[in-house]
């Protein structure tokens, strides 16, 4: 059996080396494109057509390799250039536009220039120019899950296995599925989705419990509004899961499997079905894997979009064609889930951890991250940060360390004023806590959770009462409506906090949001309703003051909430005759006054902020003030 | 108009009709069913849910009740310029709101609506994973990053632009033949 096994295997490495070798030995420059969302959403598609007319116009012969995202989304498109007979390294450049493809074809690729000026490093160390490797973004973080993103061709799988890919399966298959599961319980792998929940003991349960038909769920539905590592996994580097998937099943005996991936992420789900396809067709799923009598389909289903369908009953539910609503629990999915059958849910990060475990083995996993909580997280650091996009660092290090070092610190010489950790389920720390490890039980300690792995990185420019609405607003819409705390309860901590951000609140608001949430915590049955309200009480307990600036003063602390802030321009600054601030205003609101001076009519502004970025930065003449009544009044003459 | 789009949801319903059996009559069938018509016709009309309910043998109410659950489906036809803006958490930060204002201002219409001549629709979605260029608007196909109020209006005035040029061309085709 063993002897076989590896005979169709090492036919399939074989293979692929020799395509990796004729790729690498070419004596061409390779052109490297990053392709997933977010590289196509900056213009990916067009730099590559650029790219391709420019070597065709200047009849240069050289490799296009479209890869996935690194994580870098601050820098897109990325393209790296391998042009050895230069006598440069690879080198990274970042914000490749058409314009700049075209002329880094003539004069790097043709003429051998690299022009300096775009460089943004090389990807290795070398005496001409300076490495990436020296940048914080690139050497504080540790891949272990998004090790092969943005270096490998998602769209063929040759290219994974050149990377050693499938080879824990190899090795899985000739282990016994208990070993396989004592080698995840000893790693101290903990689930990905948010709970933490040890993902060896699910699996051992899955395995005792009994049933013909296990199924196994990986759970790509991600549903926070502001996190998009799952889907940029399943889009650059979907084998990587495929294989955790399998290693799974064989692990708890099951035979099915189903990617449960969102239908609004149209890439991913075109990449893991043709990945799905490839694996098929080299034995590496199907009927009987890689010669042995162990078989897995792995199919996917798209899920329409409800962010409680992220729970694992609710997904069930909704595979099953109902409404996605969450169940009681026990029996727990392990034992009775989908179509009643034992069912895995695992996170797209969890599966795609296993490999690297089987591979390296449970004490090299131990060595990263912390001793409750070992591997790597994966955040999407957003909002106010130098170098946001996605980061994998071991569990353990801290937010100052991720904030202001990996990803830059805050721009424009702002100060910080807090980070929100886990979307609509998390939590919003102050400054004091920016000595956190980054772990699970340390993040729940201090308020926050690790949940789907959104950082909103905010400046003294925001505001924590409007950041509290926008996440009641979305669980508000999003509750199933199945418990009655949730569903009403989280409907009145939205008017409430609605109320704040108007100007409007009263005295006892701010004691009322606390019971409010507290009933709605102890009232609902799934992690929605129980974690609604923790973007509210966090808030509330670091930074009470806004609350009470917005209830008693009027006043937003942040200058955010609209209906609290108003736009004027100082007459000492404005420069006559510049009309700026008046073209760009998108209704009109701004005037000329004396000395053909402008002025903003307060009954049209709409508080846009427009022309505040229009005034050229010599007069700097719009002011943001709050509350209102600081603008000093003026009257629009009428008009003539 | 109304007239028009009556016999344009007949065409869409004997499509559906055709693809249907191509479905297995499964309970479970009945998201990826909705997801099909969805995709081909960008909109569930009134009629389909009828189709559906008796072709899985369901009540209407069911298959109602599980369209409506999910964000995926939409009741009325979108524009032909459908127009998304990002209301993710980060886009929400960098005032996203703002951007949908001015959408919903200068084509007079609410998120969720259809301008009467059917050119244009509003709709908010949640991070389309560009965060790093917020706020984020998409029209058609094309994402537009570090999006301004200013550059709304710059933006539909392009479309009407290029629009009016393509019916020009027609215009020049059709009266050269
Ligand atoms: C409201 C809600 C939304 C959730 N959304 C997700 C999600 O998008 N992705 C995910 O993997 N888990 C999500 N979960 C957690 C799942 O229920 C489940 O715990 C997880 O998929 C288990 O996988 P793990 O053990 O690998 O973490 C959500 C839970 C709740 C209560
Ligand atoms: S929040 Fe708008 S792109 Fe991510």
């Amino acid at each position: 059996m063993t002897e076989e096994i590896h005979q169709l295997f090492n036919a399939i490495r074989e293979e692929a080396e020799k395509r990796r070798n004729a790729f690498r030995e070419a004596p061409v420059p390779k052109i490297h494109i990053g392709m997933a969302t977010c590289g196509i959403a900056s213009g990916a598609i067009e730099t590559k057509k650029a790219f391709e007319e420019a070597l065709a116009e200047q009849n240069i012969e050289a490799q296009i390799h479209t890869v996935g995202c690194v994580g870098h989304c601050y820098a897109e498109p990325i393209v790296i250039i391998d042009h050895p007979a230069s006598g440069f390294p690879p080198v990274f450049y970042h914000e490749v536009t058409a314009g700049k493809a075209k002329m880094l074809t003539k004069l790097f690729l043709a003429e051998g220039d690299p022009r300096f000026e775009h460089v943004y490093g090389a990807t290795e160390e070398n005496e001409l120019i300076p490495s990436v490797m020296e940048f914080p973004r690139f050497n504080q973080e540790k891949r272990v899950v998004m090790e092969k993103c943005g270096r490998i061709d998602p769209e063929d799988i040759y290219d994974y296995i050149a990377e050693s890919g499938y080879s824990s399966l190899v090795k899985a298959l000739q282990l016994k599925p208990e070993e396989i599961i004592r080698e995840v319980q000893e790693s101290g792998l903990r689930g990905r989705g948010g709970a933490g929940f040890p993902t060896g003991r699910k699996w051992e349960l899955a395995r005792q419990a009994r049933g013909e038909n296990k199924i196994i769920i990986c759970n790509a539905d991600e549903g926070d509004p502001g996190a998009y590592m799952d889907r940029t996994i399943l889009e650059s580097n979907p084998h990587q899961v495929l294989e955790g998937m399998i290693l799974c099943a064989y692990a708890v005996g099951a035979g099915n499997a189903t990617v449960y991936v969102r239908a609004e992420y149209p890439l991913a789900v075109k990449t893991v079905t043709r990945a799905i396809q490839q694996a098929k067709e080299l034995r590496l799923l199907g009927k009987g894997i890689l010669g042995t009598d162990f078989d897995l389909e792995i199919n996917v289903f798209r899920g329409s979009g409800a962010f409680v369908c992220g729970e694992e009953t609710a997904l069930i539910q909704s595979i099953e064609g109902h409404r996605g609503t969450p169940q009681h629990r026990p029996p727990y999915p392990v034992e009775r889930g989908l179509r009643g059958q034992p069912t895995v849910i695992n996170n797209v990060k969890t599966l795609a951890s296993v490999p690297q475990i089987l591979n390296h083995g449970a004490a090299w996993y131990r060595s990263i991250g912390t001793e409750s909580s070992p591997g790597t997280a994966i955040f999407s650091v957003v909002g106010s940060v130098v170098h946001p996009g996605l980061v994998e660092i071991p569990m353990g290090v801290t937010l100052r360390t991720l904030i202001f070092d990996i990803c830059g610190g805050i721009p424009n010489k702002k100060k910080f004023k807090a980070v929100q950790i886990g979307g609509p389920s998390g939590g919003c720390l102050p400054a004091d806590f920016l000595d956190t490890p980054i772990d699970f039980d340390s993040l729940t300690e201090a308020g926050a959770m690790m949940g789907s792995g959104g950082m909103v990185v905010m400046d003294e420019d925001s505001c924590v009462v409007d950041v509290s609405r926008y996440f009641l607003d979305f669980t508000q819409k999003e509750s199933c409506g199945k418990c009655t705390f949730c569903r009403v309860g989280t409907y009145h901590l939205l008017s409430i906090l609605e109320r704040l951000t108007k100007g409007e609140g009263k005295e006892g608001d701010l004691e009322q949001l606390e019971n409010l949430s507290l009933d709605i915590k102890n009232g609902s049955l799934c992690g929605l309703g129980k974690t609604a309200p923790n973007p509210v009480l966090t808030s509330l307990r670091y930074f009470r003051d806004e609350y009470e600036a917005h209830v008693s003063e009027k006043r937003c602390p942040g200058k955010i909430c609209r209906a609290l802030t108003a736009f004027y321009i100082d007459l000492d600054k404005c420069a006559r005759g510049c009309d700026i601030c008046g073209g760009c205003c998108p209704v009109d609101a701004v005037f000329s006054t004396k000395n053909r001076k402008k002025a903003i009519d307060q009954t049209r502004c709409v508080k846009c902020g427009e022309c505040k970025v229009a005034c050229p930065p010599d007069y700097q003449a719009v002011k943001k003030v709050s509350p209102p009544s600081l603008a000093p009044f003026i009257e629009r003459p009428p008009k003539i | 108009m109304d007239e028009e789009i009556l016999t344009e949801e007949a065409l869409i319903l004997n499509d559906i009709r055709s693809h249907l059996t191509t479905f297995e009559k499964e309970r479970g069938n009945l998201i990826p069913i909705l997801q099909m018509i969805q995709e081909k016709h960008a909109y569930i009309p009134r009629e389909a849910i009828k189709l559906v309910a008796e072709y899985l043998e369901i009540p209407v109410c069911e298959v109602y009740g599980v369209a409506t659950f999910y964000n995926q489906f939409r009741f009325h036809p979108p524009g032909k310029y459908p127009i998304k803006v990002c209301l993710g958490t980060a886009c929400h930060v960098r005032s996203g709101d703002i951007i949908l204002e001015n959408f919903e201002r200068k084509l007079e219409i609410k998120e969720g609506e259809t301008t009467p001549d059917r050119e244009f629709s509003i709709e908010r979605v949640a991070c389309v994973g560009c965060c790093a260029l917020a706020p984020v608007a998409i029209v058609g196909e094309t994402v537009h990053g570090h999006m301004a109020p200013s550059k709304v209006e710059g933006l539909l005035l392009r479309i009407r632009i290029e629009k009016e040029k393509q019916e020009r061309e027609k215009l020049t085709i059709s009266g050269n033949n």
